[in-house]
């Protein structure tokens, strides 16, 4: 099927922006459809284009793809960036199961109630600093590389960055303990 | 690194049972350590076993995965069980995401409070059979063939039948109104694999109960 995937999704990040980032990273332009109404969204399930009735759902090569790991997953082997072989996609597979979860953690801080947010920030912030980037920083140390996945720029890479950014917009200075990571 | 793949996790279903299926209906024989206590459990990470500090943890093939998905698409991908191609396993992916979304309700649901315990157990029967069971359903009566894709046995039969077993645990009239899964669940079941892993003295571990609660909230205490 010719044509740019379409995107459908309400506009913002949410569980979209991965995917957003994922496709601009690899230089692929791509149409975006909101959704702004609980009438819209009825009116995509009553179409029986969402195969579970939830979004994301990105419309790419006569498919309408759902469910935003097998999206990603698709997308980084289309654009050659899930590594060379089985072991590199596993890596790959392993370091990006790690930033979802440290982003499944932010993504969720608007929704919690007033009284919960800091606690839940200063949750993130710990995790962040003690779980998810002294990994990051030790594979980069390790090898000595610029990507973290076989010398070559991997969805890992772009996923990681994404995740720096948004936890950085929590805690400006969350990187002042990892040169490698800046 | 020659051997069988090292599985270390608590000794109940949990996050781990995937794993257990997938390799067993790969026909793969594995070990499994099983945590009992806090102090096991620390000493992993303090000898910097668990990347991200957690279970599961699966050795296999020189490396230390973690991370349920990652290990799953690792084996799917080693045993020939993820399509043919991109397409294939972009479907694959869809529907063992959608099973997974099913499952982690059941995952979570013995640590739901007493309280809870019955509105969740009426939305485990609602999405299964509103939201997930028909799409496999529907599939199955499109194509006509065994497996849910490419006419060859995949990930998703092994994760679908997996949850069909699951929610009959708790729904057993569940099915009443699938027949494609039906005949699916009878077919799955007889497979050489299947069959055997479906036997008592397989690694398949029994529903949680309070002791495995228990169990589990000892040893990720914080």
């Amino acid at each position: 099927m010719a044509g740019k995937p379409k995107l459908h999704y309400t506009k913002g990040r949410g569980k979209m922006e991965s995917i957003r980032w994922l496709l601009a990273a690899a230089g692929v332009e791509f149409e975006e459809e909101f959704i702004e109404t609980k009438e819209d969204l009825e009116k995509l399930r009553n179409e029986g284009v969402l195969l579970f009735e939830q979004v994301p759902m990105v419309e790419i090569d006569g498919m309408r793809m759902v469910q935003t790991r097998a999206i990603l997953s698709y997308l980084a082997a289309k654009y050659n960036l899930y590594g060379k072989d089985l072991k590199e996609r596993a890596w790959i597979d392993m370091y990006v199961e790690g930033t979802t979860d440290l982003m499944g953690m932010i993504m969720y801080l608007p929704f919690q109630p007033a009284d919960a947010k800091e606690k839940n920030l200063a949750l993130i912030t710990e995790r962040a600093t003690t779980r998810y980037f002294p990994v990051y920083e030790k594979a980069l140390k390790d090898h000595g590389q610029d990507y973290l996945v076989g010398n070559k720029l991997s969805w890992a890479d772009i996923h990681l960055l994404e995740a720096i950014l948004m936890a950085e917009e929590c805690k400006p200075d969350i990187l002042s303990a990892f040169p490698l990571l800046q | 690194m020659p051997g069988k793949p090292r599985l270390t996790y608590l000794n109940g279903r949990g996050r781990m049972e995937p794993i257990r299926w997938l390799l067993a209906a790969a026909g793969v024989e594995f070990e499994e350590i099983f945590l009992e206590t806090k102090e096991q459990y620390d000493k992993l990470i303090k000898d910097g076993f668990l990347l991200f500090q957690q279970v599961p943890l699966v050795e296999i093939d020189g490396m230390k995965m973690v991370q349920t998905r990652a290990i799953l698409s690792y084996i799917a991908g080693k045993y020939d069980l993820y399509g043919k191609d991109l397409k294939e396993r972009a479907l694959i992916d869809m529907y063992v995401e959608g099973i997974s979304d099913l499952m982690q309700m059941i995952l979570m649901f013995p640590f739901s409070p007493l309280d809870a315990k019955e509105k969740n157990l009426d939305s485990i029967k609602e999405r299964a059979i509103n939201r997930y069971f028909p799409v496999f359903e529907k599939a199955l009566k499109q194509h006509g063939q065994d497996f849910l894709v490419g006419n060859k046995f995949s990930w998703a039969d092994v994760q679908l039948i997996e949850a069909i077993l699951a929610v009959e645990e708790k729904i057993p009239a569940v099915l009443s109104g699938f027949p494609q899964l039906q005949a699916f669940k009878t077919k799955m079941s007889n497979m050489p694999t299947i069959k055997k892993f479906l036997q008592p003295g397989s690694p398949r571990k029994p529903p949680p109960d309070d002791h495995y609660v228990e169990t589990v909230l000892k040893v990720f205490k914080k």
